[in-house]
């Protein structure tokens, strides 16, 4: 190629050639990086056997043992004892009992994903309606210091979490707040907030104020211009505000296993606890991993437009 | 305060328009009052989760205090916890590993994720597509991806050492990523590169695709070569947005936690031992509350005026 | 769309949140750690449930976990827990600490005795300070570290003889760790069977306790000792002594000739699934396991043989095994110490053990018929004679991650000599017992 004549296909338009290789290259990328993900979920139709066999196994019997594994706990039983029992009545009981044992009773993961649940809608609720609060009264009056208690509300993400825990981890203690739900919900709220203020003051920002004032023009409040008027189109920011919030408190792992125990405790420190006879299960692992994360996957596909402004903290709009 | 202000200012940037700052005088003491019936909540649950915390381990990190010796007396003891930190060859060995860490993944993450961004900026068919799955990584929970890859390391069973030996013929078994002494900090880059490429991909490409054409068109008229335009137009234009991602990774892995402490638990050893893995350690472990407050303290003022002189540079590269 | 989303998962995590409010009141929670034996209390305590009519319920936490986890749950003072089957280096923070409820009232009330337990269980898991007639737990599970053999390995007459020729004695038991170590270079890198098999697995984990767990096995069969003088805290010359450095140069010479590749963070579990998986030819773990490994279908039955930590200068194993306390903070106390009752009583105890578990009751230790009972019946007697046990000082958690520190940099790590590992230990442990103002 000879410079000069081809200035069409410039890095501003770049060649078809280029498109191509660009891509492939891209792809290939993709490919390798979901690697992991594909192997978490096919893990998770392995049996136990198959799942640690060498070399790796890619193709296999599919099994619903990881599954089964994952919400049951199971006790071994001698061949005599077997067969005083029923007949089993379901499939998975049919499962467990090729494996020479008997389902003893349901496992915590379902406890523990119901505490995911619970806390992390609970203070991603919480953080969005003090969030949006915050944010149009920093989006629209004149607040003194606002720029340092701004600064102040981003700084708060700066502690490492583990050294947060200490004092926290005392002042639950004296007030009973360990362990429990209310205790975790609080927690995650002030975490998320600072994210909540500023990506929700972005938002505001973008909402043209001559709104509100033409609504207050025909006689309606502040309060009901931002609630009639505001919100509203606010919606979408709140939104994905919200998802952000929420993946936030469901990936947290530090807090989660310095100030649980049980009760209020959440699936990820769980989950790399699930053992089973010998060793980690790691089909059943892989199971518990599989439905938790497909929810983020979800949520992150349904965002993506916004996504380089929840993980910049508004900091990149576009 | 510098940080905030710069933020906006790269936000202003980004955005290529903001809204106007509202230079609207305050409409009576109703607008003032809703001001603050709005905002006071934020504040007062941050000042009681954040700063009132934040004092209580400064004040502990002068004592001998130990959370699990209720009825003990707490002594003041003055600054022999900062003391013994400082002196202590354990804290600089995790300090250190922690420098490795974050240099390497930093390094890594930049190159790859600046390439990537700069391929999938070329538009080809399908590149949001691909972008979408080229992010998902980055968006799931650190301590189940993390666990999950030390069966993906493990010899023989697991199929990152299978994929090697499948490539290069070196026997599975003959290495282990996660239990050596040289390759385990090398193993816990590899996964926060993996996962955390797509961050800096992400805002590299929205740095790339703020660069109006019509100045790689000028640069045309003027018969520079594609090399040029590269380093004098493409590479300083995206600085400021790649600084920006180097400061959200910057802090993030410095305080890095859950990833590593499901893939290593800081081992063999301590080789892989992170300052806040040693930190919980040190205050959930062993209990030693007064100098893991100390420790504590430490590292938030260190992250803390990193981030500020760091916002500095980023200023000047920007003005520049 | 998006707020149908959210205010449906709203509508749901309410729900939900109601629903997790409503366990029994009467129900109580014991909290152990996730094992064999713990399934097997399961199964027990449906007889408790049946007579009383109260509850039960279960928070097993696998080892790696459990110290961590539950002792946080002690000291945040939480309700999770009514009865822990704590570990047995954990009384002296318990009694200390206010965690664990005195039970000599009620011993003496409901008529239960320590004289009616095995002294050295009663020592470990009940006394504190040590020794002393102040109990705060019940024996519950008689636990050391033992090892295990693939007997059907040990059997072939082609090894026997090459052995026999290498070794000039037979291929059997070790009798020596010494011994221990030539068996296991002699299965290294073998191939039976058509697979490649390995020597030993032991302990190395990082995180919790295992190295320290192992690696003591070995130091305690040299005549290792915390202390010159017990109760003075002298360490220097017994924690670095001589034998105590030739044990820990012994247990790395044992990690490095004769493990399969990839323990380098192993416990227990990593121990069973090395053996069933027929890695390797011996293994360390604790008699809890045993009951289970010797019903397991491929290297269980005929194919495994136990035998007990062996001596080097002293017979002597490392303790494991906890005992059932009370926790104060607990609003059920009365029918936690109802379970305790109903517990101690012989026939309990004897199903105890049929089941799997270990009693550590004299009715079921000193009936004629135990040494045959099991395989490792009468290796469990013979190890709970010389069991030594870690510091069991409130401080405990402080002194055991220092040695893990230590060991694992040496042995795993390889870092520094086995003496400069045990001199900085010194230094660890006198810096914490300087804070706690015992020295």
């Amino acid at each position: 190629m000879i410079g000069g004549t081809k200035t069409a296909h410039s890095i501003v338009e770049p060649t078809p050639l280029a498109k191509r290789v660009s891509g492939v290259i891209i792809i290939i990328y993709a490919l390798i990086t979901m690697v992991p993900l594909a192997w978490i979920f096919a893990t998770g139709f392995k049996t136990p056997s198959d799942s640690i066999s060498y070399p790796p196994k890619i193709l296999f019997d599919p099994s619903l043992e990881g599954y089964v594994n994952l919400f049951t706990t199971r006790t071994r039983q001698t061949p005599e004892y077997m067969a005083t029992l029923p007949p089993p009545t379901t499939w998975y009981d049919e499962l467990v009992r090729s494996r020479k044992m008997v389902i003893a009773g349901p496992s915590k993961f379902g406890e523990r994903f119901t505490n995911s649940v619970i806390i992390g809608f609970g203070s991603t609720f919480l953080s969005v309606f003090l969030g949006t609060l915050a944010a149009y009264g920093f989006s629209r009056f004149k607040v003194p210091l606002k720029d340092d208690l701004l600064f102040f509300i981003l700084s708060t993400r700066m502690m490492p979490p583990i050294a947060v825990a200490i004092p926290i981890f005392l002042m639950y203690r004296n007030l009973g707040l360990s362990d429990t739900h209310l205790g975790m919900i609080l927690l995650y709220t002030a975490v998320n907030i600072s994210l909540a203020v500023w990506l929700l003051k972005g938002f505001m920002d973008e909402i043209p104020r001559e709104y509100e004032e033409a609504a207050m023009i025909d006689g309606y409040t502040r309060l009901q211009a931002f609630r009639k008027v505001v919100l509203p189109q606010a919606m979408t920011g709140i939104a994905s505000t919200a998802i952000f919030c929420l993946i936030f408190a469901w990936n947290e792992y530090a807090f989660a296993l310095l100030l649980t125990s049980g009760t209020a405790q959440t699936a990820p420190p769980f989950i790399p606890t699930i053992i089973g006879e010998g060793g980690l299960d790691w089909p059943a692992v892989a199971a518990g991993a599989t439905i938790f994360l497909i929810p983020v996957l979800v949520f992150t596909i349904l965002l993506r437009k916004h996504l380089l402004r929840g993980i910049t903290f508004g900091a990149v709009r576009k | 305060m510098a940080i905030t202000s710069s933020i906006d200012r790269l936000a202003d940037r980004a955005a290529g328009a903001t809204p106007p700052q509202m230079r609207h005088t305050v409409r009576g003491l109703s607008d003032r009052g809703i001001a603050w019936l709005f905002i006071a909540p934020t504040i007062v649950l941050l000042l009681a989760i954040n700063i009132f915390p934040l004092l209580w381990t400064l004040y502990l990190s002068f004592t001998n205090f130990k959370a699990n010796r209720i009825g003990r007396e707490i002594k003041w003891i003055g600054t022999r916890n900062y003391e013994r930190i400082l002196a202590d060859a354990d804290i600089w060995e995790t300090l250190q590993v922690t420098a490795h860490f974050l240099f390497w993944t930093i390094a890594l993450q930049v190159l790859i994720g600046f390439t990537l961004a700069w391929l999938i900026n070329r538009q080809f068919k399908g590149h949001s597509f691909w972008t979408t799955v080229i992010v998902l990584p980055m968006m799931l929970s650190p301590a189940v991806v993390g666990n999950f890859w030390t069966f993906l390391y493990q010899p023989q069973i697991g199929l990152f050492n299978y994929a090697v030996s499948f490539f290069t013929g070196i026997d599975p078994s003959s290495f282990q990523m996660i239990g050596s002494v040289n390759l385990a900090p090398w193993s816990i880059v590899i996964v926060d590169t993996w996962m955390w490429t797509p961050f800096v991909m992400l805002i590299c490409l929205a740095g790339l695709r703020s660069i109006p054409d019509y100045i790689y068109e000028a640069a045309e008229v003027d018969r520079a070569t594609p090399w040029r335009q590269f380093w004098t137009i493409t590479v300083p234009m995206v600085m400021p947005f790649l600084m920006l991602a180097v400061l959200f990774r910057g802090i993030e892995n410095f305080k890095m936690f859950d990833l590593v402490v499901e893939l290593t638990s800081g081992g063999p050893g301590s080789v892989t031992e992170l300052a806040s893995i040693n930190l919980k350690r040190e205050a959930f472990e062993k209990w030693r509350t007064g100098y893991s407050s100390a420790f504590a303290i430490i590292l938030f003022v260190t992250v803390f005026g990193a981030a500020n002189i760091y916002v500095k540079a980023l200023n000047r590269v920007k003005q520049r | 769309m998006k707020k149908t989303i959210l205010a449906g998962a709203l509508a749901v995590a309410g729900t939900m949140g109601l629903m997790a409010q409503n366990a029994k009141a009467q129900d109580i929670t014991l909290c152990w750690a996730a094992w064999d034996p713990a399934n097997a209390l399961v199964e027990l305590s449906k007889d408790f449930t049946t007579e009383t009519g109260i509850g039960m319920k279960f928070e097993f936490v696998p080892w790696p976990n459990f110290a961590d986890r539950m002792l946080n749950e002690l000291n945040s003072g939480g309700k999770l827990c009514d009865i822990m089957i704590g570990d047995s280096q954990w009384i002296g923070g318990g009694a200390e600490n206010g965690h664990y409820v005195k039970l000599n009232a009620f011993f003496d009330k409901e008529g239960i005795s320590m004289d009616d337990f095995a002294p050295a269980t009663v020592y470990a898991y009940s006394t504190w300070p040590k020794g002393t007639p102040n109990y705060y737990a019940l024996p519950a599970m008689g636990d050391a570290n033992g090892w295990f053999y693939r007997k059907d390995w040990f059997s072939k007459p082609e090894l026997q003889a090459e052995f026999k020729k290498k070794y000039g004695r037979d291929l059997g038991e070790p009798k020596t760790q010494k011994e221990l170590m030539d068996i296991g270079r002699f299965f290294q890198g073998r191939e039976i069977d058509g697979k490649k098999r390995y020597g030993v697995n032991i302990f190395t984990e990082r995180g919790s306790e295992g190295i320290t767990m192992g690696a003591t096995g070995a130091m305690y069969a040299w005549g290792f000792k915390y202390e010159n003088t017990p109760g003075k805290y002298d360490m220097e010359g017994a924690v670095n002594s001589p034998a105590a450095v030739e044990a820990l140069e012994f247990y790395k010479e044992l990690y490095e000739c004769c493990t399969a590749p990839g323990y380098t963070d192993s416990y227990m579990q990593e121990s069973l699934d090395s053996f069933k998986s027929g890695q390797v030819a011996m293994a360390m773990n604790w008699f809890a396991f045993f009951p289970g490994l010797y019903k397991d279908e491929n290297v269980g039955g005929d194919n495994i043989g136990f035998f007990v930590n062996p001596a080097q200068n002293v017979a002597a194993s490392t303790l494991g095994g906890q005992g059932m306390s009370v926790i104060s903070y607990s609003d059920k106390q009365d029918e936690a110490l109802a379970y305790i009752k109903w517990f101690a009583q012989p026939d309990v105890q004897a199903k105890w053990w049929s089941l799997g578990g270990y009693s550590a009751s004299n009715s079921v230790l000193n009936s004629p018929t135990f040494k045959d009972s099991q395989p490792f019946a009468a290796d469990f007697l013979e190890a709970l004679a010389g069991v030594q046990d870690f510091w069991q000082e409130p401080a405990y958690a402080e002194l055991l991650l220092a040695m893990q520190k230590r060991l694992h940099d040496y042995v795993v790590a390889d870092k520094g000599t086995a003496k400069e590992a045990l001199d900085k230990l010194i230094v660890d442990w006198t810096e914490t017992f300087e804070d706690e103002g015992k020295l």
